[in-house]
């Protein structure tokens, strides 16, 4: 008889089911997964060390760059943690701004997630439709930042300047005629606000769509229900957050728990998954989404009513008006130390940690007292998640592993840092 | 909150007396240090203690204390940091340690407590070369392939020593010493503690 042995075979580095750069060792019995060995580290930048040369300002784009499908939840911890350093408060409109903000990251997030989860395990128009409301909330990025996706737009001490009154409009192209154009423009008419509002009101509809493709559908509870099952123990035991721990039916969320900003004044429910499947995590980040919904509403209520500054007046934090800048010699002063030298954080250590979409976002931060960073650590919750994997996945089929990398919702910006 | 803080920093002291060697309670956080000898027991107590139950290493990180402020670093130079959380209790707590030797750091592994602490222990050993006695697979985590050194320590340069290309005669990527100098554009500066409070404009 042939001798029978086991597989060994090398899933990525590029695979395009495997969310970037992971490679995946898996050992084989058949199509039974016996070792999963992911590799690491093929996307690090070191971000961490390159933050111990700049000042604490240059390093909120780094942000961006970590979890780069939702970067304003990177920097909002990061700026979380500057400001508790610093004992600097943050005006309250600045905070809704930011509530409202990780929100639409929080839609964004899990718009890509769903979309790419469905798209690996073989559902393909999830995807598009996702990706089109995306589209409407990166404008709104753009429209406040400037930019579609690495906004850089919290600073330590607020955000850096109010909301836009007007939305960017499309303009005629050869591509496209004046009618396409106008339809493309009716709900850009009015300010961001007015734009988000309209946004909010059709995105239900769209989530019922989304769940007429897959709740219900025979295909994907077949790949997703039973696969990779966390139990509350192990969930807590491997650091899970966000929806890989609440899909174990464990109720934490930050935002209720130990809620920072303005979450404890907004109205929200949390949804809590049962069985700790892959299919439990999907309706979580499903419900996620429509209560990010509801508190993008409350949000515009709110910033629609309460006019006020967006970033503290301090100006050995936050740079002055560029008006008074050009006119007065102290504010003129101030704006030369804080673009050369930079702010100065005192001496001490802080965690702050963020419920971002995919879990606990934590900054620790150690300051000697200098213009730079003594040593900036950060947690990504994909890479906790990530290191379940050998766990996770023994026993499973060889396409489960696609499932399950699916579920875990891996960014390699995050994990490799 | 603050009260909540102050009977964990209680039971804390009560559990653990002279074991701990700092407890700190600043910026609405708890941050306790103790010697690397109790650093494993420390852990379990906190883990398994009725009253403390922190179920949940979020992080663990290492840290290189050598060129903290301006004064020379006294102290021991590599820390291993770790951020616990109880879902139970809702609180966190820092749990700093500091490794004996600064030439060859060693600490307990707690991967038996926390199977999270796999992965952190191997970054940190990959970044600041702390070897964690008692872990089951301590490789290089982050880092390529065959790297040589510990990135993070203050006396690694920020630009690395090798880089790496295509070399077309040899029809394959060859590693090479580096070619880039490190600038620096802001210069590092620790200034006295009342340095920009009011009156000093």
């Amino acid at each position: 008889m042939a001798e029978i042995r086991n597989y060994t075979i090398n899933f990525g580095p590029q695979h395009p089911s495997a969310h970037g750069v992971l490679r995946l060792v898996l050992e084989l019995d058949g199509e039974v997964v016996e070792r999963a060995d992911p590799h690491i580290g093929l996307l690090h930048r070191g971000t961490e060390k390159l933050a111990e040369t700049r000042t604490w300002v240059q390093s909120v784009p780094y942000m961006d760059r970590l979890d780069y499908v939702s970067m304003m939840c990177n920097e909002h911890a990061y700026c979380m943690a500057i400001e508790r350093l610093l004992g600097v408060q943050v005006p309250e409109r600045a905070q809704y701004i930011r509530v409202m903000f990780d929100e639409i990251t929080r839609i964004l997030n899990h718009l890509l997630n769903i979309g790419t989860h469905a798209l690996d395990i073989g559902a393909m128009t999830m995807v598009l439709y996702t990706f089109r409301e995306r589209e409407d909330l990166m404008d709104a990025y753009e429209a406040v930042s400037g930019a579609r996706l690495h906004a850089a737009y919290y600073r330590p001490g607020g955000v850096y300047r109010d909301l836009p009154d007007r939305m960017p409009q499309y303009q005629a192209n050869k591509f496209k005629n004046a009618k396409a154009i106008a339809d493309l423009n009716a709900n850009r008419q009015g300010s961001l606000l007015d734009f988000l509002e309209d946004f909010t009101e059709r995105f239900p509809r769209y989530c019922d769509e989304y769940e007429t493709l897959l709740t219900d559908n025979r295909i994907w509870k077949q790949r997703t229900v039973g696969i990779g099952v966390v139990s509350p123990e192990q969930a807590l035991t491997w650091g899970f957050t966000g929806p890989m721990l609440r899909g174990s039916g464990i109720a934490w969320d930050l935002r209720k728990k130990q809620p920072y900003e303005v979450y404890d004044r907004l109205d929200f429910d949390i949804p809590v998954g049962k069985n700790g499947d892959c299919y439990d995590r999907y309706l979580c980040r499903m419900e996620e989404m429509r209560q990010s919904n509801r508190i993008i509403r409350q949000c515009i209520d709110w910033l629609r009513k309460n006019p006020g500054p967006v970033i503290t007046d301090n100006h050995k934090v936050a740079p002055p008006q560029r008006e008074n800048m050009k006119s007065n010699m102290e504010e003129l002063i101030h704006h030369f130390k804080l673009f050369t030298e930079g702010m100065h954080v005192p001496k001490g250590e802080v965690y702050a940690a963020v419920e971002h979409p995919k879990g606990e976002f934590g900054v620790y931060a150690v300051s000697d007292g200098a213009n730079k960073p003594y040593r900036l650590k950060l947690r990504a919750p994909g890479f906790a998640h990530l290191a379940a994997m050998d766990e996770l996945t023994r026993g499973h089929m060889i396409a489960d592993v696609v499932a399950i990398i699916g579920t875990m919702d891996v960014v390699f910006g995050e994990i490799d840092r | 909150m603050s009260s909540k803080l102050e009977r964990l920093s209680q039971t804390l002291q009560q559990v653990f007396g002279d074991t701990l060697q700092s407890l700190v309670l600043d910026r609405g956080e708890v941050t306790i240090e103790v010697s690397a000898a109790d650093y494993l027991e420390v852990a379990r107590n906190l883990r398994d203690h009725e009253d403390l139950h922190f179920e949940q290493l979020i992080d663990l990180s290492g840290l290189d204390y050598s060129t903290y402020g301006n004064a020379e670093w006294a102290g021991k130079r590599f820390a291993s940091v770790a951020h616990l959380m109880s879902v139970r209790y809702n609180w966190r707590l820092r749990l700093r340690v500091f490794a004996e030797d600064d030439g060859f750091p060693v600490l307990d592994s707690v991967c038996e407590l926390w199977a999270s602490a796999n992965w952190y222990e191997r970054e940190s050993f990959d970044l600041y070369g702390i070897m964690y006695a008692g872990h089951p697979d301590l490789r290089r985590i982050l880092t390529d392939y065959g790297f040589v050194g510990h990135p993070f320590r203050k006396d690694f340069p920020i630009s690395g020593y090798v880089e790496m290309r295509y070399d077309p005669e040899q029809g394959r990527v060859v590693y090479q010493p580096v070619t880039i100098e490190p600038r620096e554009n802001t210069p590092r500066i620790v200034r006295e503690d009342s340095y920009g409070d009011v009156g000093h404009g």
